[in-house]
């Protein structure tokens, strides 16, 4: 064995116990470092940090109109967030919300799409029901060769979403085109009665954020209260003390894929029946995979996914607007999501750990 | 007297308002073996954690051959010279045996399987090298525990309850490897609560209770009904006598079951066959690793049974081969398993989201939704009645010791009142006094005409409980014995096969 000088490095010591404060305070310090790394990246390309800052994370509040775009973005992230990270506590990852989320716009589309003459106010609610259920089946792909042939579920949801992505593809390139569209990959504009009421008068802000936020109190009720949320979370902590107890592990990954699934189709549905209006490739924005993000800053819990989806939305229009006014790349915003993540791993570590400097040790290792 | 090897002087330690050792005065001397004797929470874990460097204490001064010792960490303690097993196994088990050795000792693979056959030989702590820990039960796993110790040549070793899961041929075999140790060089700092083993082996005893030193005495100089009452403070409860007993209804029936697991490593069980009646206890005896854990998952529904074999296992008089756990326990059916931390509890919830995890049906909930007045209600009720020492029913169970967990869990199963109750090490690390209370209340259930089933590696418990005894070895079970009309020689000689194959069996 080498005698490295081990004694001055910092250890990772596990807490016996995280204090309530430490993980409360874990995802603001996480956003606060991603914001200070990125400050440094937008320098270090030439661009004035101040603005950027400005632009970014201050705009997306100061005027009506941009928050109103901020809650508009909120709705999908804070729906799929809350189904997600009721599978996570079970420790059943779902990663392909995405793909779900675009089977949930296929379907809610499917009913302007044949009926295009159809009137009455019962259409936009039953797109958003054949769009949650339609995000449940194909969630429920993963469930079944998981539960089947215990096939590893993030591969299998993860790649299920790039396969939505090519049905999305040839719905619209072929049977779904707007045959007036000008050979562009879009599907025909909705009618009237097919789109989601709009929430404020003024904005684009619709009903289905009022419908995300019921669902998180669904979301509470279900992991705080219900024995059913329960059984999950004994499943993700102690996989043999569920066993132990009875609880069927194959049940808990079909609830937690459902639930997921249903929550992203409800998210494409309401994302085509709402500020789109029509199906396009363009819907796939990468939602399902922010909210991964949202779930885990959000420490799981559906009040504080509530939170970390308005800090997502705001990032996303904060991001346009950098680009536009602080000349940043496209990718400005995948960065500083993905750094946000990586921020928050990082916090969590030191949620569980502590680091305890050791003094240097008297002689040297057997 | 010899300048002693360790010394302790006042030394205290504080876990928010519990005060787990105060102002602790030990002495170690060189080649001893001292015991420290105490009840569950009484400190022992604590007072080892902080010779053993994991733990600081809050006051208090130590030294170590005459010099201040001051430790940082238990890498830091081995490179003095102290080495430590734990209670609860600090093995990775997804690697091999010799793997987790590696990971403290340095040197080839190879050269250090050999130096661990040899230590197995030596002081009869076989295991394979080459097999993973989690196919290993409890008892193997804590010899792997005791032989990556050994490795590391150590001047004192400290043991906790090393000899809860040794059966009693091996306890003998441990103890002269203990002296030998001592009479080598090594102190040994030796955590028991049997007190007939502590006056066996050990030179010097201290006695703790409440996080104090309540005396430091010479083992031999006293009985273990003194001991006893140094450390619990009053004198021992006396176990309840059993009555006599008519034969009952089957409540479980175990007919000609033969099971080979998925896992390579674990035990074939072959041509088990038992019954527990109503009013009756039936022990299960063996040394660990014969087949006991995947027995127990087959009788609880951990493990269930291909559809087409039908008719081998029945609880109540039905056939639950192919039911799960939850549905055999609606039967009636309840169990205490072997792992307390991870399996009978999850170690992240509390005491009261404990009680859901197996007490839900008895009106735990309401609408789907969980009763917390009521289950809060049910833990406090567990708590006061089965003596569990913990702040409260908030607690989680992770931050309980072995014992109090184990007392919980009892209690918990029990409060069910199951028709057919099945506890796989009853008395595993709980201290005597509720050791004692544990076997009473099981004696008591029983003759309110409870079936129970024990699995236990302790032959004096099984003798102390059990109407009938069966022996496991290799995976096969020995016909039901009597116990008053058997000899603990007897099913030692089923526990080593000696009896089935007729010839002399290396133990």
């Amino acid at each position: 064995m080498s005698a490295l000088p081990l004694g001055f490095l910092p250890v990772l010591v596990r807490r016996e116990h995280a204090s309530l404060a430490i993980k409360l305070l874990a995802p603001p310090v996480a956003l606060g470092l991603a914001t200070l790394l990125n400050l440094g990246l937008y320098l270090l390309m030439g661009r004035d940090p101040v603005a950027v800052f400005h632009a970014m994370l201050l705009e997306p509040f100061l005027s009506w109109a941009s928050f109103s775009e901020v809650l508009l973005k909120m709705g999908p992230l804070l729906l799929i967030a809350q189904g997600l990270a009721i599978g996570f506590r079970a420790k059943v990852f779902n990663i392909g919300a995405e793909g779900q989320f675009i089977l949930g716009a296929i379907f809610a589309s499917a009913i302007p799409i044949w009926l295009p003459q159809a009137t009455g106010q019962w259409i936009w609610p039953s797109m958003l029901v054949l769009g949650a259920l339609g995000g449940a089946l194909w969630a429920s792909l993963t469930a079944f060769w998981r539960v089947r042939l215990n096939a590893n579920e993030i591969l299998v949801s993860l790649m299920l979403a790039l396969v939505a992505a090519q049905v999305l593809n040839y719905l619209l390139l072929g049977p779904w085109k707007d045959p007036a569209g000008f050979n562009f990959p879009q599907s025909v504009m909705f009618q009237y009665d097919a789109m989601v009421p709009i929430l404020i008068p003024g904005t684009r802000v619709n009903v289905s954020l009022l419908i995300a936020c019921a669902l998180s109190l669904a979301a509470w009720l279900f992991m705080q209260r219900s024995f059913a949320g329960y059984k999950l979370q004994v499943g993700g902590l102690a996989p043999r003390a569920a066993a132990y107890a009875g609880f069927n592990e194959g049940r808990a990954i079909w609830i937690s894929f459902l639930i997921g699934g249903f929550a992203a189709g409800l998210a494409g549905a309401a994302e085509v029946a709402g500020p789109l209006g029509q199906l396009q490739r363009s819907i796939s924005t990468g939602y399902g995979y922010a909210a991964i993000i949202v779930a885990y800053l959000g420490g799981l819990h559906p009040i504080g996914i509530i939170f970390s989806a308005l800090l997502m939305a705001a990032l996303y229009i904060g991001g346009d607007n950098a680009m536009v006014s602080a000349n940043l790349p496209v990718a400005a915003v995948r960065v500083f999501q993905g750094s946000l993540l990586l921020a928050y791993l990082v916090a969590i570590a030191f949620v569980r750990y502590r680091l305890e400097w050791r003094h240097a040790a008297q002689g040297s290792a057997p | 007297m010899t300048a002693p090897l360790l010394s302790l002087r006042g030394i205290s330690k504080s876990y928010g308002q519990i005060h787990a050792n105060r102002d602790i005065d030990l002495d170690v001397a060189p080649r001893s073996i001292h015991a420290i004797l105490g009840e569950n929470g009484a400190g022992k874990s604590t007072l080892m954690k902080l010779i053993y460097g994991v733990e600081q204490p809050d006051a208090g001064s130590a030294t170590w051959k005459g010099e201040p010792l001051a430790l940082a960490s238990p890498a830091d303690a081995r490179r003095k010279g102290i080495g430590m097993v734990f209670q609860h196994f600090s093995l990775f088990e997804t690697l091999t045996v010799v793997e987790n050795i590696r990971l403290v000792v340095p040197g080839a693979k190879s050269d250090l399987a050999q130096g661990i056959r040899k230590l197995g030989r030596d002081f009869g702590l076989e295991v394979d090298p080459l097999a993973h820990v989690h196919s290993l039960s409890v008892g193997e796993r804590q010899r792997v525990e005791i032989i990556r110790c050994l490795m590391t040549r150590p001047e004192l070793l400290i043991l906790d309850e090393p000899t809860s899961v040794l059966p009693p041929q091996s306890v003998d075999k441990l103890f002269e490897t203990l002296r030998r140790l001592r009479d080598g060089g090594v102190s040994i700092l030796f955590i028991s609560h049997k007190l007939e083993e502590i006056r066996a082996v050990c030179d010097r005893a201290t006695i703790l209770r409440g996080g104090r030193i309540t005396g430091h005495v010479d083992p031999r100089d006293h009985d273990a009904h003194d001991l006893a009452r140094m450390m619990i403070g009053r004198d021992m409860p006396q176990p309840m006598p059993a009555v006599a007993h008519s034969g009952g209804e089957k409540r479980l029936e175990i007919v000609g079951l033969d099971h080979r697991p998925d896992d390579p490593f674990a035990v074939t069980l072959s041509d088990i066959s038992l019954t527990v009646r109503a009013g009756e206890i039936l022990g299960i005896a063996g040394i660990s690793g014969n087949g006991q854990s995947e027995l127990a998952a087959l009788i609880s529904g951990e493990t269930v049974l291909p559809r087409e074999k039908s008719e081998r296992i029945f609880m109540m008089g039905k056939d639950v081969g192919v039911l799960d756990a939850a549905a055999r326990r609606r039967l009636g059916f309840a169990f205490v398993p072997e792992e307390r931390l991870g399996r009978g509890a999850v170690p992240e919830m509390s005491l009261v989201l404990n009680s859901l995890l197996t007490a839900h049906p008895s009106g735990l909930l309401k609408r789907g939704l969980v009763d917390t007045p009521r289950a809060k209600a049910f833990t406090e009720e567990c708590i006061r009645q089965y003596d569990v020492r913990t702040p409260g029913s908030e607690t989680e169970a992770g931050a309980l010791s072995g014992g109090n967990l184990q007392k919980f869990i009892v209690g918990r199963e029990i409060m069910l009142s199951p028709k057919l109750l099945f506890v796989a090490q009853p008395t595993w690390g709980v201290d005597i006094g509720a050791a004692a209370a544990i076997r009473r209340r099981l004696v008591a259930l029983r003759n309110k005409g409870m079936g129970i089933l024990v699995i236990s590696e302790e032959l004096e418990e099984l003798f102390e409980l059990c109407d009938s005894i069966q022996v496991i070895h290799q995976g096969r079970l020995s016909p039901p014995l009597v116990t008053r009309d058997t000899r603990p020689e007897e099913i030692g000689r089923y526990m080593i096969g000696a009896h089935t194959t007729a010839e002399k069996v290396p133990a």
